[in-house]
């Protein structure tokens, strides 16, 4: 075992799935000779082969297109759209495509194929880079949205991903990429989909959340421990469809929860969250739910991101306030 | 001081048309007017090819007439496409790779498509799309242009295979507008991948005429821009369409990368039966010109002053298709209606807690 970032652990699950099948094939924009503007397919053509890993010319539409195309075919497709920011450009071939069709074809065709992207606040990229598009393809019945928070699970998910036969959009936050390192081990290991891992546990309150915010809910819960407010935290990793097992027995035991996301609070995960544990937990719950989020703008500037994004203190005084209800 | 250079735009423009004529085998009336593009099918083939030109203008009008008593759903018109659709499908191999759009289910069902699947399809049952494994085709697609990147993606999957296979896909002169259609061809110049993208150029992308598409003279020169061979072809003339599909195949499946085909054609209908009415932006003076020119009568002409065809023989094709279109009828009447259960159980192959839920749900709900 190694100690390893997640941009590494991301890089080694594609290496394992290369050499694992030859029917895996990585492409994308500068993912070939570049290896990726964030490094993450470094070296993979070196050792590959440019028959396995493939520049593509530069348009998102084209690109999960050809991956349609190649997964029915019979290849596990592994896009990389350079920033997530830019899937507008593909949501047909996402959205009106890909998810829907062993629905449409009555489950006589599947369609594996992993959608990597980099995405998230915090690392200044231009406008449309940063983007929290989750909850738009979180919308779509018929493809998972899969969110890790640290190098462990990035790899063993996006290994579960690539060898799934139902597609999957893979998201990776840029400032977890290099942010710190864990233990990963080598060869080939798998973290389920549409389970919730248990960050930390806890028993006075439970926080929901995903991708970066995992980082910051545990530093919020670490200061909140000083304070004997005992935080569970539950890390979604895959965020559509959720596994709300996991959070519904945990509410039960700590009944009261908050939940946490860096997107914007209008619709998406969190609201999805909070009404379904009003649905299936209410008489459980001895406070109302709590929310932490971005506000309703428009992904903002560079410069402003550190006043938008939602932090650990955040998360801190809204626990505290659902804690006191 | 040196002269500056004058550049001659128009010229520039008149040069490119040159580049994009109109291959035709037979004139209007069925005489060959090409030898070199006449291809080598025997008698049977071209009997063959008759018949199924023939079986679809059927189709076209059982289908019409099913459509208005309400025992079909949607229904878009084929009726003068029967050359651009029929005889370029007849070029093909059963494995290569069909990607139609909505205009095309003739194509799919000599593919391979059971008809009463087709019907299924038509009135909105998913029992119409469930293809066999040796079915290699998509049902047909809606969005404008979404099959053409897909069709690059199975291009390149084919070739990656080694196979000496294509992919061929259909859209229409409103669909030569799309992103997608560029991104596509574009994408398997790139990769010199086994597709033949065609354009059946029918005059009309709903309402809205060829000449407000784009500026271009033909649909065929966009191929240049993605450095691939572009061709127009007479869409009424069986003989050449049957030509140009097969030597454009013959160039995808030996690894030379794609081919553009503009097929210049016309639908008689409307562009589908939800609504439309032609009237409102076609003549009856252009409809007529167009009659002129079927594909039929063409084709007809010609087998007969070579002795292979008799009004009898079209004849029974006709009866043969209202029989066969009867009794597809029949058997999807007796299709079982769909359950929601069952949708939910197509959503993935593994299925998560919110779908479990729902399948035992509706499964409730359906047995009662």
């Amino acid at each position: 075992m190694a100690q390893k970032t997640m941009i590494q652990a991301i890089t080694d699950a594609l290496a394992v799935e290369l050499e694992n099948d030859k029917d895996v094939l990585v492409f994308g924009e500068d993912v070939g000779k570049n290896g990726g503007v964030f490094r993450a397919t470094a070296d993979l053509q070196d050792k590959f082969g440019e028959e396995q890993v493939f520049d593509t010319p530069l348009a998102e539409s084209g690109i999960m297109g050809l991956s349609f195309g190649l997964a029915l075919e019979g290849y596990r497709a592994v896009p990389e759209i350079q920033f997530f920011g830019f899937v507008f450009e593909a949501m047909d071939e996402i959205v009106g495509q890909i998810a829907r069709t062993r629905y449409r074809m009555g489950s006589t065709r599947n369609l594996p194929i992993t959608l990597r992207a980099p995405f998230g606040g915090g690392v200044h990229t231009p406008e449309l880079h940063s983007d929290n598009l989750e909850g738009l393809i979180a919308q779509a019945p018929g493809i998972r949205v899969v969110i890790p928070s640290n190098p462990y699970d990035a790899k063993g998910l996006l290994i579960s991903s690539i060898k799934s036969n139902d597609p999957v959009v893979y998201l990776e936050h840029m400032k977890l990429y290099r942010s710190f390192r864990e233990e990963v081990p080598d060869g080939e290991y798998e973290v389920p989909l549409d389970k919730a891992g248990i960050a930390k546990e806890g028993n006075d309150i439970t926080i929901v959340t995903y991708g970066a915010m995992v980082r910051e809910s545990l530093k919020a819960a670490e200061n909140l421990a000083k304070e004997n407010i005992s935080v569970e935290v539950i890390d979604l990793r895959t965020v559509s469809p959720i596994d709300m097992e996991t959070i519904i027995a945990s509410v039960e035991k700590t009944n009261r929860v908050v939940v946490v996301q860096e997107a914007q609070k209008q619709a998406g995960v969190a609201a999805k969250i909070s009404s379904d544990i009003a649905e299936k937990a209410i008489l459980s719950l001895e406070a109302p739910i709590g929310r932490v989020s971005a506000p309703d703008t428009v992904f903002p500037f560079g410069q402003a991101e550190g006043i938008w994004l939602p932090n650990a203190a955040d998360i801190e005084e809204k626990v505290k306030e659902i804690a006191n209800f | 001081m040196a002269k500056k250079k004058t550049i001659d735009f128009q010229a520039l423009l008149n040069e490119v048309d040159t580049l994009f004529p109109t291959y035709q085998a037979l004139d209007q009336d069925g005489n060959v007017v090409d030898e070199s593009l006449v291809p080598d099918l025997s008698d049977e083939q071209l009997v063959e090819l008759m018949s199924r030109m023939v079986w679809s203008r059927v189709l076209d009008q059982r289908s019409t007439a099913l459509n208005r008593q309400g025992r079909l759903g949607f229904f878009a018109p084929t009726a003068g496409q029967e050359a651009s659709q029929l005889a370029s499908h007849f070029a093909f191999e059963k494995e290569d790779v069909l990607l139609p759009g909505y205009r095309d289910v003739p194509q799919l069902i000599k593919h391979g498509l059971p008809l009463y699947q087709a019907f299924l399809w038509s009135r909105g049952h998913v029992v119409g799309n469930e293809y066999k494994d040796d079915l290699q085709a998509l049902p047909p697609q809606i969005i404008i242009g979404a099959q053409y990147v897909q069709a690059a993606g199975v291009a390149l999957g084919l070739k990656k295979r080694g196979k000496k296979n294509v992919a061929f896909t259909y859209t229409g002169d409103g669909g030569s507008s799309q992103g997608d259609f560029y991104e596509a061809i574009n994408f398997a110049g790139a990769y010199k991948a086994n597709g033949v993208f065609y354009i059946q150029n029918n005059g009309f992308a709903i309402s809205t005429p060829r000449d407000q598409q784009t500026a271009a003279t033909t649909l065929a020169q966009k191929a240049v821009a993605a450095g691939i061979p572009g061709i127009q072809v007479d869409g009424m003339d069986p003989l050449a369409v049957y030509t140009v599909s097969k030597l454009a195949r013959e160039w995808a499946a030996n690894g030379n990368g794609p081919v553009l085909i503009e097929a210049v054609t016309y639908r008689y209908g409307a562009h589908t039966l939800s609504g439309d009415d032609p009237t409102r932006y076609r003549s009856k003076e252009l409809d007529d010109e167009w009659q002129k020119k079927d594909p039929l009568i063409r084709f007809r002409n010609y087998l007969q002053n070579k002795g292979l065809w008799t009004k009898e023989q079209e004849e029974e094709v006709m009866e043969n298709a209202k029989q066969e279109i009867k009794d597809a009828i029949a058997e999807a009447d007796k299709v079982p209606k769909q359950k929601v259960s069952d949708f939910l159980k197509n959503m993935f192959e593994e299925q998560p807690q919110n779908i479990q839920e729902q399948i035992k749900f509706y499964e409730a709900k359906e047995s009662k």
